[in-house]
């Protein structure tokens, strides 16, 4: 065990620091967060600048077009991201993280050489269609269907959490092949256009009040069949090897934030006099210890994909752990408001001073609530901590005998 | 930054399991439940043998030379195997105190009362293992004393709480004569909450360990009791906190030995805080798993919650360390 950096991590850290000192600076303001074409032009125009400055895709292997960094480079790519207050990777996140690296892993030449460098070079957007309304957490029970006709696949059916759909420009999508019943077997990767005809898109309104994602409508959406990733029926697989792309770093940025609100929550505390209070000074120091713990086990599970090349299981874990922490400390900041926590606008302070952090507070409260939700609910992630690390028994089978 | 054990982590760990698996099996250490000597001295010499309490004493001193993360990996071992007596404060001792090391001297470690202490102001001293102790140093707050537990005037309590860690009550401990100034002694307390959250984890591992076993081996419904989901989440729960605790006690003890990436205090504080937390919670949880047997005394998963309990209360509250955690903030 050894938690000081190489010297060449150090370098990787250090002449990262210094660029970021010297690039944020140059970068336009921010846009109003329900404009979403602002939003995709502010985020890709990032994802431009990393790119020429040859940060794009740090963790995207080096036939990719990326660097290839280690993962404990990747660790350090978001640390000092998050640190700098750098933007955050945006709608380019389906493209970076899951569709860019699945058409490396699984893709032909032709794709490869259409598909990534526009991802790399923010030129375009990607959104997923993977869940559907009767297929949450049962994943693999999908109905959307695709019917070969020639050169195409016909598709129709529903995709739902589709984030960034409104100004994505292909969607990586989940459709059925196989027969009905044929789960996991039956399952085809597709790249669709998002300006095919067929397509229609409803924004869904979040409790935040946020309309990040949106419900697809597929009424006989024809998408050549050269848009097939991997073979036919075995997206399944396909979609497994993105999925595990990701090296243990995913909520790197998250608790840096975390971080920052615990701060911001302990400034709020002295301001309104509840330090006073050691009950409330106790849950602050326990919430400390445990976000220096899951910044430790950050550490471990990219310590242990840098050995062993895939990041296990440990990611299962944090989030579970994370999840926790993270609602714990939106009841803790948002409990420090007292009822000025009620409304997302902050009423004027009594002590004169600046404005009182209610909207990140309320909106932290509310976001939180999602996390025990998005990317597999803490329930089916305490499922497969049973029966990966532990080998308890799965279930008895619900229908085809695999889940 | 390499933050996975070592081979030579891994390699020592597995030496202790097997040497307490092998010398110390949880039948023999049984036998001596609820007597005022649980200490297998025998035992104890194997494993100083081994070199478990002079892990950090420097090579030229005689001992290994390691750091304290290393020996949180083996005391780790020593919470799973449940080896009961004064390991943490032998260990501390070893390098100080003559004979420690060699495992022919046994060290325990009491804390005087402080007067003023909010909530202890009736509360007499409770001290561990004490008929068995060859030398006991008392934690005088700015200082070490070592003081001869022969020397102690002490009433054996009946039904310790954990039938393998004996108990006395001490109405006034005698002042000893000096060992360590507040340095040393401030060093005590943090390297001993590194190395008891170390106890805590192995604890916490082997209650899980035992529910999985349990909920595999037990069917009811005609199927195993690990199979439905209400018991699976218990046990990814333990996982869970397991883990948790696990990296944060080695952070803690790594950045002991590595005084450079972080803060050894905040770090150790927070590791014993969780440690603790998930000894107690798995505890328990591997309890219910096992449900009415579990209430037995036959069955050893209680000894694992009784255990956390005591080392717990080592080295300060809960409450402690939370507000020494967020003075810092």
């Amino acid at each position: 065990m050894d938690l000081r950096p190489t010297p060449s991590e150090a370098a990787f850290r250090a002449e990262l620091r210094e660029w970021l000192a010297t690039s944020l600076p140059t970068l336009p303001p921010k846009p109003p967060p329900h404009d979403w074409p602002a939003r995709r032009a502010y985020d890709t125009g990032w994802q431009r600048t990393l790119f020429d400055a040859g940060y794009a895709g740090v963790d995207w292997p080096v036939e990719g077009g990326g660097r290839a960094a280690s993962p404990v480079e990747q660790l350090i790519f978001k640390e000092e991201l998050e640190q700098a207050h750098a933007p955050y990777v945006g709608v380019n996140f389906v493209g970076l993280l899951h569709a860019g690296p699945t058409v490396i892993a699984e893709g032909t030449p032709e794709q490869k050489a259409r598909y990534l460098a526009p991802i790399l070079r923010g030129d375009e957007v990607w959104c997923q269609g993977f869940s559907e309304p009767d297929a949450g957490s049962d994943l693999a029970s999908l109905r959307t269907r695709a019917v070969r006709d020639g050169d195409e696949y016909v598709v129709t059916g529903s995709k739902i959490w589709t984030s960034h759909a409104e100004v994505a420009d292909f969607c990586e999508l989940l459709v059925r092949t196989g027969p009905e019943g044929s789960r996991h077997k039956g399952i085809t990767w597709l790249i669709m256009p998002m300006d095919s005809p067929g397509i229609d898109i409803r924004p869904l309104q979040t409790i935040a009040g946020s309309t990040e994602f949106a419900e697809l409508y597929l009424d006989e959406v024809r998408i050549p069949a050269a848009n097939r990733v991997g073979a036919e029926n075995d997206g399944w697989r396909v979609t497994m090897v993105t999925l595990s792309f990701e090296r243990g770093t995913a909520f790197v940025g998250d608790l840096l934030e975390a971080v920052e609100l615990l701060s911001q929550s302990v400034d709020l505390a002295r301001r309104t006099g509840a330090w006073d209070d050691p009950g409330v000074r106790r849950q602050a120091g326990h919430l400390r210890a445990e976000l220096d713990a899951l910044a430790a086990l950050t550490k471990r599970n990219v310590s242990q994909a840098a050995r062993t090349g895939v990041p296990g299981i440990g990611g299962t874990v944090f989030k579970l752990a994370y999840t926790e922490t993270r609602q714990r400390l939106g009841e803790f900041s948002l409990g420090l408001l007292d009822r000025c926590g009620l409304a997302a606008t902050a009423p004027h302070p009594l002590d004169g001073g600046g404005p009182l952090p209610v909207g990140t507070m309320v909106e932290d409260w509310l976001r939180g609530i999602s996390l025990s939700i998005a990317a597999g609910t803490s329930q089916i992630q305490r499922n497969i901590v049973a029966e990966r690390i532990l080998g308890l028994p799965k279930d008895p089978p619900a229908g085809d005998g695999e889940r | 930054m390499d933050f996975e054990l070592s081979d030579e982590q891994r390699e020592l760990a597995d030496g202790i399991r097997r040497l307490c698996l092998g010398r110390l099996p949880l039948e023999v250490l049984r036998r001596n439940e609820r007597t005022s000597r649980t200490v297998d001295r025998a035992a104890w010499s194997e494993l100083a043998a081994a070199g478990v309490f002079a892990m950090t004493v420097p090579e030229s001193a005689g001992g290994l030379g390691l750091g304290l993360a290393d020996a949180a990996v083996v005391f780790e071992e020593l919470g799973a195997g449940l080896v009961p007596g004064p390991l943490v404060a032998t260990f501390l001792a070893a390098g100080r105190i003559e004979g420690a090391a060699d495992g022919s001297v046994m060290v325990g470690l009491a804390t005087r009362p402080r007067p003023g202490r909010p909530g202890t102001g009736v509360l007499p001293c409770i001290v561990e293992h004490l008929a068995e102790l060859d030398v006991l140093v008392v934690d005088d707050g700015d200082g070490l004393s070592r003081v001869d537990p022969r020397a102690v005037d002490a009433a054996p309590l009946e039904r310790p709480l954990d039938p393998l860690t004996p108990l006395s009550a001490v109405p006034e401990l005698p002042a000893g004569e000096p060992l360590a100034g507040a340095a040393e002694a401030a060093r005590w307390r943090r390297d001993g909450a590194a190395l008891t959250g170390a106890l805590q984890v192995g604890l916490a591992r082997w209650a899980c360990e035992v529910a999985v076993d349990y909920a595999t081996q037990r069917h009811q419904f005609g199927r195993p009791i690990g199979s439905f989901q209400a018991v699976k989440h218990l046990c990814a729960d333990m996982v869970v906190r397991t883990e948790l605790a696990r990296a944060a006690v080695h952070a803690g003890a790594l950045t002991v030995d590595q005084p450079d990436v972080g803060d050894a205090d905040r770090a150790v504080a927070g590791a014993k805080l969780l440690a603790d937390e998930a000894a107690l919670a798995n505890g328990r949880a591997s309890i219910q798993v096992h449900g009415g047997m579990g209430f037995t005394w036959e069955v050893p998963v209680h000894l694992a919650a009784k255990r956390a309990r005591v080392l717990a209360t080592h080295f300060g509250t809960a409450a402690d360390r939370a507000a020494a955690l967020a003075d810092g903030l």
